[in-house]
């Protein structure tokens, strides 16, 4: 294995793109070093991507967003002031993965690149419509996150692209984002269902809705109609009706050492309920 | 295979090796420089016992290359202590027991002490939470999160 | 004269809650464990493994792991002896397959090379050629008649003809006549349980260093509950005398029975053999998942049959226990111990020992007890909820006495069982209130603790402190223990004292730290050495004041004369007499070796509220409470942490920990991510309440306590979930999964 630390994103996508056999970028690692050690993925070529300028900062976009740089972490994002206030689905959703010490190396980008279908961060990115930018041989472009991951352990990066930020979009007024999942202990699993939902609301109707589950299909799932169910109504027993039995209806699980088709099918139903009420109450004012 | 040349600080000294870009920052503390309070329960950062301070950031030691220390200021048990002047987490895990085996408590000092600096009143809750990927199979971490809270509260009346 | 300083009341430093003598180097990091030793010119070793659950080994090809740099050695089973029998051939098999590869993990081959990243690379290069065979993972599948044969002829005399040759030990015993008993009863309950293997789960893998030469002559380092049962097995394995092997003990980072036999050691020594090299062998925590000894599993039918005022008028259980690819299932001490805290009339239990292919089973704290205490507390429990009787009034109703009769036979001397049922019963925690969603469980368990062949020497200093050598590795805080009880018949402060574990050259034989027998069988031996070391000291203050030593007694550290007609003299302290210990008749000692045979028996009762969310099943331990028998609590918060641990296993086991196994027949679990020990954030304090009934058979009263303190947890976490939501649960863990369809099987 060979190890390179670049000091530009030019320069490791070149890297990338000139690599024989298997590459594989490290920003926290948390990803990256348990398959090395268990023998999953033995990298030829480990690209170190954390000492190009800027790959740790978290700014405010000119518009109100947030750019995070590719080596942000769990814990960077939690210790922000704001940046959970506009976002807390999304925070919460990447603080949930692992202990503490796997916060202090971990990042968002890493758990979307690593393409796990059950990464926490993803669905809770995807429904905050949240954007992966990347540079490689043929330049830079833009990626809505519920488009990087092709399959379990598989993206839809080109050999030698390379990711450089993430950007949430502003999360104007009267909007609220929430994230759970369940695991059978309190901490430390790997999620068995997860669900997001970010809204947006006027007085007590719903104006936006977007919903996306992990855990139940070989990549996250994007609910575009729970915006069908959602909008122009409030949160009432029926919205969580229709809601749940739209989740439901939207799980391809398998049968797994961590959840079985049915559990995660109905779990779904159960979170995307409460992930709900969670994200409704934000978007009306509740604090987070 | 060619070894790369590192410099970085441990427990506030300068130190030096080489190493394959495989080897993890444990095995570089435990097998390159004699450093062994901290333990690889698992290799896969699931079990803390290799817990240590980057830059001030609590890790686990198995999840970072050895190679990602250059110019790093690396934290470890063996520093905890000033001279023979323990500090208070590790007076009170002695007396309240909070050990029996003792093979988790090296990164369960480092992981309370970091949770401290961060949050000098945590409530048990927190402390649970903190220290949920320091596993422990002897105690119950009954008398772990005891004593944590009980140097927390000394801590803050002697400041 | 000999002393005898029997006493259960009026300790001077037993019952104190001094610091624990190891406790410096384990807060600061120097502690040595098992991978913490390095030796000059020492090589690193990697096992590789067989990744089928059944499979013949047709041909091992070494050539292109030792063609590489820095590769010194390879070994596989033609390296070990020949001609072993019994257990010690059953080791060795697990240790290194010979023909046929029994489990996923089981080793096949081993390398030593230069560093530990050589040595990895080494393993992938050696190339096995296996032909699969048949496999079974399953207990009740391995009995079925179509089930493939694990190894023929591997069953002994107990078992009765007609039964599948993967089942390989029966036990069976019992009184009264149970028929009888169910015609008497106005309520027969009758279930079937199954539980999951689950591992120890040290956080600590299995590591070594070990050194052997072509003389013959070898040196080894390891985590180990017992050092000289290493020595012995490793030098039948390696074709040496026992005594020219030395075996040391390192700090051990936690066992519960995992570390009580042997996986890599002999490895280790046949690599160094070879490259005439030390050699370092450590386990991954996968390979500890995969080739270490995990407990049982089991499937269990029982049936108790009760009156309408809670009287048990029979009851009957059958257990059968997986237990890996060889011969060990506890499947007699499970059946002995399933019924042990009741008194019963009528009573009758079978166990069956049978082989899969799992890796072999290895003690787990009180092996076989949880899962029988989970069965039979769980009938109990339905027979109180349907008879409407209270489950502390039925218990103590038929509560096992000093004097009743035991299930498995003997009569039982002083117990306290009733004393836990009723410190339990007066616990706040029995009348507090519980919230909706929550459920109260109760639940007895009882072990056997055991006393087993005890070797330690104590020797004085001239500056009047002493130092204690034993043989029992310190796996929960003995040395602070053995420490406090030579303080009590010595009359030195604890401080004073420094107690080690001596290696296998410097001490006689010590069977292995198990049985919850350390703080009674090496502290009975302890208190019985500085006796002999007092008696000495007594007879050197007699002859300085020239009077018979009879005439002598001791007391708080001092010689005293025992009367006036012993004369006046003013006592001696014990500094007096070892200053010139030299010129007044040479070193003062005192040893003891025997296998005391007075361990007292143990019995908990434990109190567990839990809490279930009704939408996904999950359960959380809201409030815990472990009531138990210590005899006499030497370290009470050594006790306190033995109860907290066992408990906090028993919760891990009930809830969410299980070996997961393919149709593949191979581990899918083998990490701590996936084998979910509990968090911190899982847990709740845990109350506990030490009951002091002494025990006759040892000189302070002492009762083991490391082991029954996880007998109860399944069964009063299952009663307390089965509470809160109204659905018996028969099986472990309680996945969220499984208490969903119990829920789900309610509202249908």
């Amino acid at each position: 294995m060979q190890y390179f630390k670049p000091a530009t994103f030019e320069e490791a996508s070149a890297l990338a793109a000139g690599a024989e056999g298997i590459t594989r970028f490290l920003a926290g690692g948390t990803d990256v070093l348990v398959q090395l050690r268990s023998d999953l993925v033995t990298p030829d070529v480990l690209i170190d991507i954390k000492a190009i300028p800027g790959t740790h900062d978290i700014t405010r976009t000119e518009d109100g967003g947030w750019r995070l740089g590719v080596a942000v972490t769990g814990a960077e994002m939690s210790e922000h002031p704001d940046l959970g206030r506009d976002w807390p689905g999304v925070v919460e959703a990447m603080d949930l993965i692992g202990s503490t010490q796997v916060q202090g190396r971990a990042t968002p980008i890493g758990n979307l690149c690593n393409a796990s279908p059950a990464a926490d961060s993803v669905p809770a990115m995807i429904a905050a419509g949240a954007v992966l930018s990347v540079v490689g041989p043929d330049g830079a472009r833009d990626i809505p996150v519920e488009e990087v991951p092709a399959g379990p352990g598989k993206t839809t990066l080109k050999k030698g692209e390379i990711a450089t930020a993430l950007t949430l979009p502003p999360r104007g007024a009267q909007g609220g984002d929430a994230y759970l999942r369940f695991i059978p202990r309190t901490e430390m699993d790997i999620a068995v269902v997860g669900c997001a939902i970010n809204l947006t609301v006027e007085g007590e109707v719903i104006t936006s809705a977007r919903m996306a589950l992990g855990a139940v299909a070989p990549t996250a799932v994007v609910v575009h109609a729970a915006a069908d169910a959602l909008v122009g109504r409030t949160l009432d027993d029926a919205a969580l009706k229709a809601l749940t039995d739209l989740a439901e209806a939207s799980c391809n699980p398998i049968d797994d050492k961590r959840g079985t088709v049915k559990f995660r099918t109905h779990t779904a139903g159960v979170l995307a309920r409460r992930v709900a009420q969670i994200a409704y109450d934000r978007a009306k004012g509740a604090k987070a | 295979m060619s070894k790369t040349h590192v410099t970085a600080k441990v427990n506030g000294d300068a130190v030096e090796f080489l190493c394959d870009p495989r080897e993890t920052l444990l095995d570089v503390l435990r097998d390159r420089l004699g450093l062994t309070g901290a333990k690889e329960g698992c290799g896969t950062g699931d079990c803390g016992a290799c817990s240590v301070t980057v830059d001030g950031r609590l890790v686990c030691s198995c999840l970072m290359l050895g190679v990602e220390a250059e110019g790093k200021e690396i934290g470890t048990v063996e520093g905890i202590a000033d001279g023979e002047t323990l500090h208070p987490l590790q007076k009170k895990f002695i007396e309240y027991a909070a050990l029996q085996c003792g093979i988790c408590t090296p990164g369960i000092l480092i992981a309370a002490k970091s949770l401290l600096e961060k949050n000098p009143d945590p409530t048990e809750t927190e402390v649970r939470y903190w220290l949920a990927g320091n596993l422990c199979r002897c105690t119950g971490y009954d008398k772990i999160i005891r004593a944590v809270m009980d140097t927390a509260a000394e801590m803050r009346e002697a400041s | 004269m000999a002393l005898d300083s029997s006493k259960t009341t009026d300790f001077k430093y037993v019952g104190t809650r001094p610091d624990r003598p190891d406790g410096l180097d384990k807060v600061t990091g120097r502690a040595k464990f098992g991978a913490d030793a390095t030796a000059p010119g020492m090589l690193f070793a990697a096992i590789k493994r067989s990744p089928h659950a059944h499979a013949k080994i047709l041909k091992i090809d070494a050539s292109k792991a030792l063609a590489m740099d820095g590769v010194k050695a390879v070994v596989t089973r033609a390296d070990f002896a020949e001609g072993l029998t019994g257990e010690t051939w059953n080791v060795l098999e697990n240790v290194m397959a010979g023909e046929t590869a029994l489990y996923d993990g089981h080793a096949v081959a081993a390398v030593a090379a230069t560093s530990a990243l050589i040595a990895r690379d080494a393993m992938k290069a050696i190339e096995v050629e296996y032909e699969l065979l048949p496999h079974v993972t399953d207990v009740d599948k391995a009995m079925a008649a179509d089930a493939p044969v694990i190894r023929a002829g591997a069953a002994d005399a107990s078992v009765p003809e007609g039964l599948h040759p993967n089942v390989v030990r029966y036990y069976e015993s019992g009184h009264g006549d149970v028929e009888a008993g169910f015609a008497e009863a106005d309520l027969v309950i009758e279930d079937h349980f199954t539980t999951e293997a689950t591992h120890q789960g040290y956080i600590e893998p299995h590591a070594c260093l070990g050194t052997l030469g072509a003389d013959g002559k070898g040196e080894l380092w390891c985590c180990t509950q017992g050092h000289w049962n290493v020595q012995k097995l490793c030098a039948a394995m390696l074709g040496i005398e026992t005594s020219q092997l030395r075996v040391t003990a390192s700090e051990i980072g936690g066992g519960f029975g995992g570390k009580t036999t042997i996986f890599i050691e002999p490895v280790a020594l046949a690599l160094s053999r070879k490259a005439n090299r030390p050699v370092k062998l450590v386990m991954t925590r996968a390979e500890v998942f995969r080739a270490s000894g995990p407990t049982s599993s089991t499937s269990m039918d029982v049936k108790i049959g009760m009156k309408s005022d809670g009287t048990i008028t029979a009851a009957q259980g059958t257990f059968r226990l997986q237990g890996g690819a060889f011969p060990g299932g506890p499947c007699e001490m499970t059946a002995m111990c399933a019924f042990a805290p009741y008194n019963l009339t009528n009573v009758h239990q079978v166990g069956y020992d049978v082989m899969t292919n799992r890796p072999k089973q290895a003690a787990y704290r009180a092996p076989g007890s949880p899962m029988a205490a989970f069965a039979v507390e769980s009938v109990i429990d339905e027979l109180c909820n349907q008879l409407g009787l209270d489950p502390f009034e039925v218990r103590l109703k038929n509560a096992s006495r000093e004097g009743t009769r035991a299930s498995f036979g003997p009569k039982w001397p002083r117990i306290g069982l009733v004393e836990t049922l009723e410190a339990a019963r007066a616990h706040p925690h029995y009348t507090a209130p519980l919230k909706e969603g929550q459920g109260r469980g109760i639940s007895c368990g009882f072990w056997f603790n055991h006393g087993g062949e005890t070797s330690v020497s104590l020797a004085m200093s001239e500056d009047g402190s002493a130092q204690i050598m034993v043989g029992t590795p310190d796996i929960g805080g003995s040395r602070a223990s053995m420490a406090l009880m030579a303080a009590e018949v010595l009359g030195i402060p604890y401080e004073n004292i420094r107690c080690t574990i001596a290696d296998t050259s410097s001490l006689g034989y010590n069977e292995i730290s198990h049985g919850s027998r350390v703080t009674y069988a090496s502290g009975l031996a302890t208190i019985k050495a500085a006796e002999a070391a007092v008696e000495e000291l007594c007879r050197r203050a007699a002859a300085k004041w020239d009077i018979p030593e009879e005439a002598v007694y001791w007391e708080d550290g001092y010689a005293k004369p025992s009367g006036p007609n012993a004369g006046d003299h003013a006592p001696l302290h014990i500094t007096e007499l070892t200053a010139d210990m030299g010129a007044t008749g040479g070193p003062i000692n005192g040893h003891f070796e025997a296998t005391p045979e007075g361990a007292g028996v143990s019995f908990a009762t434990h109190i567990v509220d839990a809490e279930v969310d009704p939408e996904t099943g999950a359960t959380k331990v809201v409030r815990y409470t472990v009531v138990q028998d210590a005899g006499k609590a030497i370290h009470p918060t050594y006790v306190e942490g033995q109860f907290q641990g066992g408990a906090a296993q028993g919760i891990g086991w009930a809830l969410n920990e299980e070996y997961i196994y393919g149709e593949d027949g191979r581990l899918q679990n083998a990490g701590f991510l996936d084998y979910r020990i509990p968090v911190a954030s899982d847990l709740p304090f845990i109350d506990t309440v030490i009951v002091e009934v002494p025990n006759p058979g040892h000189p302070f009263g002492v009762r083991g306590v490391g082991e029954t303190s996880i007998c109860p947890p399944l069964a009063a976490i299952a009663n307390a979930v089965s509470n809160a939501v109204g659905v018996r649960m028969r099986q472990l863990p309680m996945r969220p999964s499984r208490v969903l369809e119990a829920l789900e099987s309610k509202d249908g």
